[in-house]
C-alpha cells in the first residue's frame, strides 16, 4: 500500500518535472522564433538562452556542493561530545548569519575580491551553508538521547552510533537543508550576473537595460521553473529514501 | 582605507538612502502584515481555500525577487510603488504561512470547551484563538521583517532608492566603498531588526504560552 | 428537565448509528451518569444537549421546551460544560478564565469580582492565591476545579461532564469525586456526567444509564444495577465482587442497630460509655465496605457506630453486613 502510494509519488513528482520542462522550453521557442522586434532578436538565441543555463545550473551546482560539503562535516564535529556545551551558541550565531542578506553578502564579497564567478559562488556557498548547518545541529541534537545511550548499551563503537543512528535519524532535517538552500541558491544564482557571474540574471539585466518585457519575462520565468522543478526532484528523493 | 574614506565624504547621502529604505521596507511590511494576518485567519475558515492560497504563496516565494521586481516594471513603473508591491507580494508567505499554523495549531480541546460555554464563533476568534496564535504571528513578522530588508536593497535595481543603490552603483563603478557601506549598513539593520524582534518575540512567548 | 424522546444519531457512511432511538429522561437536580465503552454513543447523547451534535431524529427536551426552538448559543450559556481535558484558555489567568461568560454577558466588574471569589471558594482555591495563576501553574486537579469554577459562573441550570475525572491519578480522581458530590450538595443542579469506569458510575450516580452501540441497556439506581443486572453487557461491565461494590454504596447509619439488642445476644461487660474496652468504632458516614475492612483487620464480629461527637449510636454485627448485601435480592425477588 504504502510502497504503491510512493510510487504514484515518485510518477507525479517526475511529471511535474517534464511538465516544468517543457514549459520552459516553449517560453524560449516563443521568444527566439518570435521576438517583438530585432534588438530582441540579435540579443536572445537558443544559444545564449543555453549557455546561461548552463552557468546558471554550475553556479548552484558549485555553491550547493560547497554548502554541503562545508556545512554537514562541520554540523557533525559540533555536535560530537567535547563541542556540544557550545551548540546552543552556534546555533544562535547561525541565526544572525542566516539574518543577513544574500545580496548583502555577495556585496561584501565583490568589496573583499572583487568580481567574477568565483565571488559569486562563494557568496552563494556561505549563504545556503547556514541552514544546511543549522538542520543538520538541530536534527542531530533531537536525536532522543536514550536511543543513544541504548546504542552504547549494546556495544555499538562510537562512530557506527553516528553512522547507523545519528545521521539516519537527521537526515529528514538535513534533507530539508539542504532542499531550502537550493532553492535560495537559485534565486540568489540570478544576482550572479551583477558580479560578472553570469547565469540567467544576464536576461533580467538585459532586458531592463534594452527596457524589452519578452526578454525580462523569460529571465524571470526560466529560474522559477528551475526552483519549481528542483522542489519536485527533492520530492523524487524523500520518495526515494522513504521506498 | 577606501571603506572610510567614502564613509567620511558621503555621509549624508548615506544617512539619506538608508532612511529611504526604512521607509520603503516599513510601509510595505505595515501592509503586509495587515493583509498577511487578514488572510491568514480567513483561509482558517475554509480547507480548500487555505490550500489554494498557501500553493500560491509557495508558488511567488520560488521567483527571484530581482525577476518579480523586474516583472513589475511594466506594470507600475520603476519606483517605489513597484518596490512595496514587490515587498509586500514577496512577504506574504511566511506571514500567511505562520498566522495560519499558529490558528490550526491551537489545542482543539480549548475551541470545543469555548464553544460548549456558549461562546460565539467572533468571540472565540477575537478573543481567543487570535491571542493564542499571537506568538506564531511574532514569529512570522520576524521572519518576514528580515527578509524584507534584504529584498528591499534589490528594489534598488528597479528605481526604489534605498540601500540597494549604493551595492549596484558600486559594483557597476567598482566602487568597493560604496559596495561595502551599502552591504554592511544593509546587514547591521537586518540583524538589528532580527534580534529586536527576537527579544519581542520572547517576550510575548513566555506570556502567551500555554 | 431533561427528556430525549426516540432520539437518533447516524452519520453518512457510518455502519451503526451512533445513538439509536434512544428516550431518557433526566430528573431536576440528579446525577445521570451515561456509562458503556469508547463508541457506545455516550458522548454523542450528551453533545446534543448542547447542541454540539445535532440529532438525525428525534426530539430533545429542556424544561418542556424542544431545544432545537431554542438559541444555541443562549442555550449553551445556560449549560455548563467540562470536558476531559477542561480547555483552560492558556493566556487567561484563572479568574479570567472564571469570569469568560460572565464578561461575555455584560455583567459589572464588580459583580464579576465577586462571583469569581465566590466560585474559587466553592471549589476550595484560595481566590488571591490562585487568582492571577496562568492555566500551566497548575495540575490536574487544581485546573479541574477552576474548570467547574467557569463551568459554574452564570449559574447553569444544568452541567455537562464528559470523563471530568479522567486526567487524574487515582488518588486525586478519588479525593476530586467525592469533592465535587460535596459541592453538588452546595449547589444542586441536573449533571449529566460521562464516563467509561463503572466504578465511577456507582460512586457519582443518583442513576445510571448503562449504554451499548447507541441504545440504553438499562436506566437505574446504582444499587438496582448492581444487584439486578438487566443485561449479560451490564453484568459484565460490572464485573467481579458485585456485593463488595454493593457495600460501598450502603451506609453504616443504615445497618446499624441498637446497642441494647447486642448486649442481650453477647452478655459482655460494658464500660459507662457503652462501650467494650477497646472495641474498635467506625462513623456513620463509613460504607459498609469500610465496616467490613475494619472487622477483618481487629478479627472482631462487630463494631460500635460513632456520630460525629464521638457517641455510640449503634453496633454492627458481621452478619448485617452479610444480610446488606443478600437481603437487597431477597427483598426485590417477593
Amino acid at each position: 500500500m504504502r510502497a504503491n502510494s510512493d510510487d504514484a509519488g515518485y510518477a507525479v513528482s517526475l511529471c511535474r518535472i517534464v511538465l516544468l520542462a517543457v514549459i520552459g522550453i516553449l517560453l524560449c521557442v516563443a521568444v527566439v522564433e518570435h521576438p517583438q522586434d530585432r534588438l530582441v532578436a540579435q540579443l536572445v538565441s537558443y544559444h545564449r538562452v543555453l549557455v546561461l543555463l548552463g552557468q546558471h545550473l554550475s553556479i548552484v551546482a558549485s555553491a550547493s556542493a560547497l554548502a554541503i560539503l562545508t556545512a554537514v562535516p562541520a554540523g557533525v564535529l559540533l555536535t560530537r561530545p567535547r563541542f556540544r556545551a557550545w551548540t546552543p551558541r552556534l546555533i544562535g550565531l547561525a541565526r544572525i548569519g542566516q539574518a543577513v542578506p544574500g545580496l548583502a553578502v555577495i556585496a561584501l564579497s565583490v568589496g573583499l575580491l572583487g568580481v567574477g564567478t568565483m565571488t559569486a559562488i562563494l557568496a552563494m556557498g556561505l549563504c545556503s551553508l547556514l541552514p544546511i548547518l543549522n538542520n543538520t545541529l538541530t536534527g542531530i541534537n533531537a536525536v532522543d538521547p536514550a536511543l543513544l545511550a541504548a546504542a552504547h548499551g549494546m556495544g555499538v563503537a562510537p562512530r557506527h552510533v553516528l553512522t547507523r543512528v545519528e545521521l539516519p535519524l537527521a537526515l529528514a532535517m538535513i534533507m530539508a537543508g539542504i532542499r531550502s538552500a537550493v532553492t535560495i541558491n537559485i534565486g540568489a544564482a540570478v544576482l550572479a550576473a551583477f558580479v560578472g557571474g553570469g547565469g540567467l540574471g544576464e536576461l533580467i539585466i538585459t532586458g531592463n537595460t534594452i527596457s524589452r518585457v519578452q526578454v525580462m519575462v523569460l529571465g524571470a520565468a526560466l529560474p522559477m521553473l528551475m526552483a519549481l522543478a528542483a522542489d519536485a526532484v527533492f520530492d523524487m528523493i524523500d520518495h526515494g529514501m522513504k521506498l | 582605507m577606501d571603506l572610510v574614506g567614502f564613509l567620511a565624504s558621503r555621509w549624508q547621502a548615506i544617512l539619506q538612502l538608508t532612511a529611504e529604505h526604512l521607509v520603503i521596507v516599513v510601509t510595505a511590511m505595515a501592509i503586509s502584515v495587515i493583509l498577511g494576518v487578514v488572510i491568514g485567519i480567513a483561509i482558517t475558515f475554509n480547507r480548500a481555500a487555505a490550500r489554494i492560497v498557501l500553493k500560491f504563496a509557495n508558488l511567488m516565494m520560488t521567483i527571484p525577487s530581482l525577476a518579480l521586481f523586474a516583472l513589475l516594471i511594466p506594470v507600475l513603473g520603476l519606483g517605489k510603488a513597484s518596490a512595496i508591491v514587490g515587498l509586500v507580494a514577496y512577504t506574504q508567505l511566511p506571514l500567511i504561512r505562520t498566522v495560519y499554523a499558529g490558528i490550526m495549531t491551537i489545542d482543539s480541546t480549548i475551541i470545543v470547551a469555548a464553544r460548549g460555554m456558549g461562546l460565539s464563533d467572533r468571540t472565540i476568534l477575537f478573543k481567543i484563538k487570535v491571542p493564542l496564535a499571537l506568538p506564531a504571528v511574532m514569529a512570522g513578522i520576524r521572519t518576514a521583517a528580515v527578509m524584507g530588508i534584504g529584498i528591499g536593497a534589490i528594489a534598488g535595481y528597479i528605481g526604489a532608492g534605498g540601500l540597494g543603490v549604493f551595492i549596484f552603483q558600486g559594483i557597476n563603478r567598482t566602487s568597493d566603498g560604496m559596495v561595502l557601506t551599502g552591504a554592511i549598513i544593509l546587514s547591521l539593520i537586518a540583524i538589528l531588526t532580527d534580534q529586536v524582534l527576537g527579544q519581542v518575540l520572547g517576550r510575548v512567548q513566555r506570556r502567551f504560552d500555554p | 428537565m431533561i427528556r430525549f424522546e426516540n432520539v437518533s444519531k447516524w452519520y453518512p457512511g457510518g455502519v451503526a448509528d451512533a445513538v439509536d432511538n434512544l428516550s431518557l429522561f433526566i430528573n431536576e437536580g440528579e446525577i445521570c451518569v451515561l456509562v458503556g465503552s469508547s463508541g457506545c454513543g455516550k458522548t454523542t447523547t450528551m453533545k446534543m444537549i448542547n447542541k454540539l451534535i445535532e440529532p438525525s431524529s428525534g426530539t430533545i427536551y429542556l424544561d418542556g421546551q424542544n431545544i432545537e426552538t431554542l438559541d444555541t448559543l443562549t442555550l449553551r450559556l445556560n449549560i455548563g460544560y467540562i470536558i476531559q481535558e477542561i480547555g483552560l484558555f492558556p493566556h487567561m489567568t484563572v479568574a479570567e478564565n472564571v469570569a469568560t461568560i460572565p464578561v461575555e454577558l455584560g455583567w459589572k466588574p464588580l459583580r464579576i469580582k465577586a462571583r469569581v471569589e465566590e466560585l474559587l471558594d466553592l471549589v476550595d482555591l484560595d481566590p488571591r492565591l490562585f487568582g492571577r495563576k496562568k492555566p500551566r501553574e497548575l495540575n490536574a486537579s487544581q485546573k479541574l476545579r477552576v474548570g467547574i469554577a467557569r463551568a459554574l459562573a452564570a449559574n447553569p441550570m444544568i452541567m455537562l461532564m464528559d470523563e471530568p475525572f479522567g486526567a487524574l491519578d487515582p488518588v486525586a480522581r478519588t479525593r476530586m469525586q467525592d469533592e465535587f458530590l460535596t459541592i453538588h450538595q452546595k449547589i444542586h443542579k441536573t449533571i449529566v456526567l460521562v464516563t467509561h469506569d463503572i466504578d465511577e458510575a456507582i460512586r457519582m450516580g443518583d442513576r445510571i444509564a448503562v449504554m451499548r452501540n447507541g441504545r440504553v441497556l438499562q436506566f437505574d439506581t446504582p444499587r438496582e444495577i448492581l444487584s439486578h443486572p438487566a443485561d449479560p453487557f451490564v453484568s459484565e461491565l460490572i464485573g467481579d465482587r458485585k456485593a463488595l461494590k454493593l457495600m460501598n454504596l450502603i451506609s453504616c447509619a443504615q445497618l446499624m442497630h441498637d446497642v441494647s439488642e447486642f448486649r442481650q445476644t453477647w452478655n459482655r461487660d460494658f464500660k459507662a460509655g457503652g462501650t467494650l474496652p477497646g472495641a474498635s468504632t467506625i462513623g456513620m458516614q463509613a460504607t459498609a465496605q469500610d465496616a467490613l475492612a475494619e472487622m477483618f483487620r481487629t478479627g472482631e464480629r462487630f463494631l460500635f457506630v460513632e456520630d460525629d461527637s464521638h457517641q455510640v449510636q449503634g453496633v454492627i454485627e458481621l452478619d448485617d453486613l452479610f444480610k446488606s448485601v443478600s437481603q437487597g435480592d431477597d427483598a426485590r425477588k417477593q
